[in-house]
Formats: C-alpha cells, sequence, structure tokens
C-alpha cells in the first residue's frame, strides 16, 4: 500500500530581507520577499527521503497562506514532492497557531495521510508547537524533534537529542512527526526537478471546502491578541571586559551571569 | 498594463533555477573561491557541488541522460558560479565547450557513448583547438591525423587546454588533408587514457588560477575511425559552430564575474565611512556604481538575447554570439576595475575578493577567440 506522507510547509518572509508588520499587527507577507521556510526544508528532505527508502510513497506538501505561497509549494515540488494543496481563504488571515492548527488538520484529514512531517519551528513565529497541537486535533501520537527518522512496518522511528540524554522514540502510523536542523542537509531542486515541478498538481482549498466557519479563524477567531510591537532596539556597544589581570574571571562571571555556562 | 506580459523576462523556471544554484553556489563554491585561486589548485569542492546536483554539465540533452537544459538555462548556471568563482564556472562552461561538437556533429554512437558518460559524471570534456603556432589563426593548426586502416594515428601539440589532465575526454581538431586548410580538418575524441596522450605542466596565469591550462600532446594516438566526429574534412566547420554557442557562456561567465564585483563594491560602500559618512553618499562614488550596473544590465539582455538565438540555432547566431562575447567581456573588465577602485587600496589586496574578480575577468576578453577576433566576426556577419 502506497504510504502517504504529508508535509506541512509554511511560507515565511525571507529573514535576509527587511522584515515588517502590517497595521492590524500581522506579519507583513505582502510587501516582502518571501519563501519557503529553511527549517521546513528539512522536513521536505526526510519526507522525500523516507519515501526513497520505502519505494512506493507519495508526498504531499500542505500550505495554509496567501497566494505568494504557492512559491514555497513550487519550491518544495521542485525538490521532489508529488503533489501539493494550497489552503488559501481571505478569512485565514490574521490566524494564531490555534487557528492554522484546526485549518491544518482539516486539510490533512481532507488529503489522508499515513504520516505528517513538520520542521521543528516556523522561522517568523517560531512557535514550535504546531506539530503537538495537529497530532491532538487529528488523534494520532506525536514524535516530535526528531534528528534522525525512518519507517519500517508501519512505525515510524527516530532519534531525539535532549540536553541530557538521547533517546530513540517511534510511534505506530498514522502518526505526526517535526524533525530539527540536525535532520540532514536539504537537497537543492535540480533542473529536471524544477522543470517537473510544473507540471505537478497544485489542489486550491478555500474554508468552504473544508467545512470550516470563518469565524473560528483569522484574527477575530485567535485565543491570542497582539497588543502592540516595539522594533527592537539598536544594538549597543556591548560589555567591553579590559584584562588587568582579573581578565578571565571577569568573562567567567559574565557568562555565568548570562546564564551560558 | 499587465504582469501577465512575458517578453523580455526570464521565465518562473529559470528564475527558480537561478535561485536554487546561487543557495548552492555561496554554501558550496563560495566559501573556496580565494583558497583555490590562492593555490593554484583545482576546485574539487565546486565539481562535487556541481557533479552533485547534476548541474555540472546541464546542456546534455535528455535523451543521453542529460538534465536536457536549454541554452538560457544553461548561462544562468555558469552566470551563478561565476559570480562567486570564476575558476569553478569553467566546470560547466568547458564542459558544453568541449561536448558540443560530439553533439552537434557526432554519430548516434559518439553522442550515447560520450554525452551519457559526461552527464553521469564519469568525466569531464575538454576542447582542443589553440597550438602554439596557431591562436587567432586556428586554421593553422598543425596537429596531424593520418589513416591507418580502422584507426587514425595523431600526432602533435594543443596548447591552452582549460581543464587538460582533469578531463577524462578531449574533442581534438587535426589535419587530415594538409592541402585544403581548414576544410582538410577533422575533428576526433580522443580519452584521456588512450595511448601516446600526454600534458605539460599547468600554465602559471594572471586569474582563474584554480582552472589548469595545459598543454595536451600527441604522441602517435591510435584511434578507432568511429571516434571521428562527423565526415572527414567537417572538423573546422564543427569548431566553428560549437563557438557560434559556446561565446554566449563565456559571455555569461563575464556578466558573473561583474555581478560579483558590482554586489561586493555595494555592500563595501554602505559600510566605509570617509569625511564622516559612508562613501555611498558621495555622487561620484553613486555615478560610478550607476554606471555598473548599467552597463552589467545591458550585457545581461545582450547575453540573454543570443542565448535564446543559441537555443534556436538563429541564422544570425554567429553575430549575436560574438556580440554577447566581446560586449559582456569589455563591460566585466570595466566593472570589475570600477570594483577594485571603489575599495580602495583594500581592494588591491587580496583579503578582498575584487582583485580577483578583475584578474578573472581579463582572460573572459582572449579566450573563445580575442576580442578583436570577435570584431573581425561581427564585422563579417553585420545584422
Ligand atoms: C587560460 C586560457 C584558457 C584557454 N582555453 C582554451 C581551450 O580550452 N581550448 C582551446 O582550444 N584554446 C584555449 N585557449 C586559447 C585561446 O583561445 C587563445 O589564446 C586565443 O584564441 C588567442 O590566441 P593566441 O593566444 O595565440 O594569441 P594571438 O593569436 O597570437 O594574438 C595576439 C594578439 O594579436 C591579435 N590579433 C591576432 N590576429 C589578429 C587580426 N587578424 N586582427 C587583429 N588582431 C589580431 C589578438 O587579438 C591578440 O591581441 C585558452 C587560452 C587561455 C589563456
Amino acid at each position: 500500500m502506497t504510504l502517504k506522507i504529508v508535509v506541512c510547509v509554511k511560507y515565511v518572509p525571507d529573514a535576509t530581507g527587511d522584515r515588517r508588520f502590517a497595521d492590524d499587527t500581522t506579519t507583513d507577507r505582502e510587501g516582502v520577499d518571501g519563501l519557503l521556510s529553511e527549517l521546513d526544508e528539512y522536513g521536505v528532505e526526510q519526507a522525500l527521503r523516507i519515501a526513497e527508502a520505502s519505494g512506493d510513497a507519495e508526498v504531499t506538501v500542505l500550505t495554509v497562506g496567501p497566494d505568494d505561497a504557492k512559491d514555497a509549494l513550487r519550491k518544495a515540488l521542485s525538490m521532489g514532492a508529488d503533489k501539493a494543496v494550497h489552503v488559501n481563504d481571505e478569512d485565514i488571515h490574521g490566524s494564531d497557531v490555534i487557528g492554522t492548527s484546526a485549518v491544518l488538520a482539516k486539510a490533512l484529514e481532507n488529503t489522508g495521510f499515513d504520516l505528517v512531517v513538520c520542521g521543528m519551528a516556523s522561522t517568523d513565529g517560531t512557535m514550535g508547537v504546531l506539530p503537538a497541537l495537529l497530532a491532538e486535533r487529528l488523534g494520532v501520537p506525536q514524535v516530535t524533534l526528531l534528528s534522525e527518522v525512518s519507517v519500517e512496518g508501519g512505525v515510524v522511528k527516530g532519534r531525539r537529542d535532549g540536553d541530557a540524554a538521547t533517546e530513540q522514540v517511534e510511534a505506530a502510523l498514522p502518526a505526526v512527526v517535526s524533525v530539527t536542523d540536525q535532520s540532514g542537509e536539504a537537497r537543492y531542486p535540480s533542473f529536471k526537478g524544477i522543470m517537473a515541478a510544473k507540471k505537478k498538481p497544485v489542489a486550491e482549498l478555500d474554508l468552504d471546502d473544508l467545512g470550516i466557519d470563518a469565524d473560528e479563524v483569522g484574527l477575530a477567531g485567535s485565543w491570542t491578541k497582539v497588543a502592540d510591537i516595539t522594533a527592537r532596539p539598536a544594538r549597543t556597544a556591548g560589555t567591553v571586559v579590559k584584562d588587568e589581570g582579573e581578565g578571565g574571571k571577569q568573562l567567567a562571571a559574565y557568562l555565568a551571569e548570562q546564564k551560558f555556562i | 498594463m499587465s504582469n501577465s506580459f512575458d517578453l523580455f523576462r526570464t521565465t518562473e523556471e529559470h528564475d527558480m533555477l537561478r535561485d536554487a544554484v546561487r543557495s548552492l553556489a555561496e554554501a558550496k563554491i563560495a566559501p573556496f573561491a580565494a583558497e583555490v585561486d590562492e593555490q593554484g589548485r583545482f576546485p574539487s569542492e565546486a565539481l562535487e557541488a556541481l557533479q552533485g546536483n547534476d548541474l555540472h554539465a546541464v546542456h546534455v540533452p535528455e535523451e543521453y541522460g542529460g538534465a536536457g537544459a536549454d541554452a538560457l538555462a544553461t548561462v544562468i548556471v555558469i552566470e551563478e558560479v561565476a559570480r562567486v568563482c570564476a575558476s569553478s564556472s569553467l566546470i560547466p562552461a568547458v564542459n558544453k565547450l568541449g561536448s558540443l561538437p560530439v553533439q552537434l556533429s557526432g554519430s548516434e554512437e559518439l553522442k550515447a557513448k560520450y554525452l551519457g558518460a559526461l552527464a553521469r559524471g564519469e568525466g569531464m570534456f575538454s576542447y582542443c583547438l589553440s597550438e602554439p603556432e596557431a591562436g587567432s589563426d586556428a586554421a593553422g593548426m598543425k596537429t596531424r591525423a593520418v589513416r591507418d586502416g580502422d584507426f587514425w594515428v595523431l600526432n602533435g601539440v594543443k596548447r591552452w587546454i582549460t581543464n587538460a589532465g582533469v578531463s577524462e575526454f578531449y574533442t581534438v581538431m587535426a589535419v587530415t588533408d594538409p592541402e585544403k586548410r581548414s576544410r582538410g580538418i577533422s575533428a576526433f575524441v580522443v580519452e584521456k587514457g588512450d595511448e601516446g596522450v600526454s600534458f605539460g605542466a599547468p600554465e602559471k596565469k594572471l586569474g582563474i588560477k584554480g582552472s589548469p591550462t595545459r598543454e595536451v600532446y600527441f604522441d602517435n594516438v591510435r584511434i578507432p575511425a568511429d571516434r571521428m566526429i562527423g565526415a572527414e574534412g567537417t572538423g573546422f566547420a564543427t569548431a566553428m559552430k560549437t563557438l557560434d554557442h559556446t561565446r554566449v557562456t563565456i559571455a555569461a561567465q563575464a556578466i558573473g564575474i561583474a555581478q560579483g564585483a558590482l554586489d561586493y563594491a555595494k555592500g563595501y560602500v554602505q559600510e566605509r565611512k570617509q569625511f564622516g559618512k559612508a562613501i555611498a553618499e558621495f555622487q561620484g562614488v553613486q555615478f560610478m556604481l550607476a554606471d555598473m550596473a548599467m552597463k552589467l544590465e545591458a550585457a545581461r539582455q545582450l547575453t540573454y538575447a543570443a542565448a535564446a538565438k543559441s537555443q534556436r540555432t538563429d541564422g544570425d547566431l554567429t553575430f549575436f554570439g560574438a556580440a554577447a562575447k566581446c560586449f559582456a567581456s569589455d563591460v566585466a573588465m570595466e566593472i570589475t576595475t570600477d570594483a577594485v577602485q571603489l575599495l580602495g587600496g583594500y581592494g588591491y589586496t587580496r583579503d578582498y575578493p575584487v582583485e580577483r574578480m578583475m584578474r578573472d575577468a581579463k582572460i573572459t576578453q582572449i579566450y573563445e577567440g580575442t576580442n578583436q577576433v570577435q570584431r573581425i566576426v561581427m564585422a563579417r556577419n553585420l545584422p
């Protein structure tokens, strides 16, 4: 039976560019260059590796985002994913992670899946809780923050590197996993992959298609509200430690105070 | 006004290819560019990265196992690699130069064997036209091929051969009938392992120091007759037809190098302060950058137009290939020299990449025909 893998990917503002907020305190996604979140590239990569190892698998990439988010899907398709699902609806604008996870969960039920792969966090929101929310909504096990992952005989296995210990974890499919930036370098799209991506199917869905009420999502449906935004102050000169015999101790004291050591 | 007007812009696929090659080049090739230049060593990291991502010879058609990239896509690959390391850009560029004679004129068997091997990354391809006494006047070559039953026996010396020694395969132009001058020249595929093939010491060059340039010696090299590319006496025509296409790739190299220098200078002038402000605030500096960007964009448009003509093999390709190569390389020399100027004394040192780019740019005015020769070609093929 074909292993159905779905990778959730996010279209995010380019972190090397100028990132801004819109008047309604949401991330400005119109006026800035966007791309497939770098952390999600690891998810696509692991999904493709699992698919290659299985020999009979289908990789779908799923995104919830505005029109331009199709660029993120196209990138994932050019890396080798088979098809894409784009959930795009004006009413989703401003959703927090609760709202987004509701939309993604419905889309995943709609698409069908054996394995859902996510990145460890988005490079814009950096919440990192979406995989857990998804698993909860879908009622399936979650194995998160894996730096190694494989699927064998209906079970997803992986390694989670913690501060104090390394865990070997596994779950029966269907399941949700998230992978870290240590899971293996993401491939670059090849010329053939780029040309092939154009012909791959991209399904467009809106809230109606998924049977979601507009007031469950968007700014109105969000559990969190952004009250105010202040740009990070310009960097200050920093602390200069002059070595007058006690420099080493002072450095150590500073690092300890900042909880680095 | 409409955003769907698709003239004078590259397709979405070409833009995606540029993005992919740019990230690959910045991550895997750029970090070694200074070292490759300084040590004059082959950019093996670049070869590995390009082969690993099937970008080392994108022009090879799909039917022979290649990526099947069009001429503009090939230009974009070369341009983006040259933007960070000109020496490395000679990998995809010379793979096309060396193998295109086979693709244009070779038998089905030759194409399947050698284009396939090139696409699979089993070996690179070099192009052997120039000789010690035959540069601009390439038809004055002396390397001889004499028929001996089912074999040809080659004797002679080729000079300035890019990637000689590292390439497995060589397209070699040799005289088969001395009476007929250019119509008495034939082309052959020679393998590095053929008995009697050897290489000279690497040339000590001004730039593209990571790209080995060596002499190739043929000492009674016996090769099977079916390694002749096309019919006897068509080798020079094939060699010239090849250059019509590949001069566009030299133009690509030139605009890539120039873009690298312009990008660097643009960043530098924001950071460098004199007279209490960033030097970017001086109009004299702004005008230089404006001119550099203007010339570069003009060169790029001409190069892309020529690439489209190369893909279609338009009748005016000979003019456009020469014009793109000549203009883009002259412009690259100006832009890289100006980039050094904008960095002042720092630009003159190897602590900054622009002096390398200036040295690398110079070769684009010389090889695949000097820019004087390009002007001869253009004058004979005026549109
Ligand atoms: C780094 C490097 C890599 C190269 N790689 C290759 C390669 O892979 N394969 C290959 O076959 N060749 C290669 N070449 C050779 C290159 O194409 C020749 O060097 C070039 O064609 C010029 O030939 P020449 O050096 O003999 O110069 P010459 O022909 O001696 O020219 C000297 C000068 O005279 C000028 N001149 C000559 N004839 C005329 C004329 N009729 N009118 C006006 N001016 C004229 C030239 O423009 C030049 O300024 C390479 C060269 C270099 C330096």
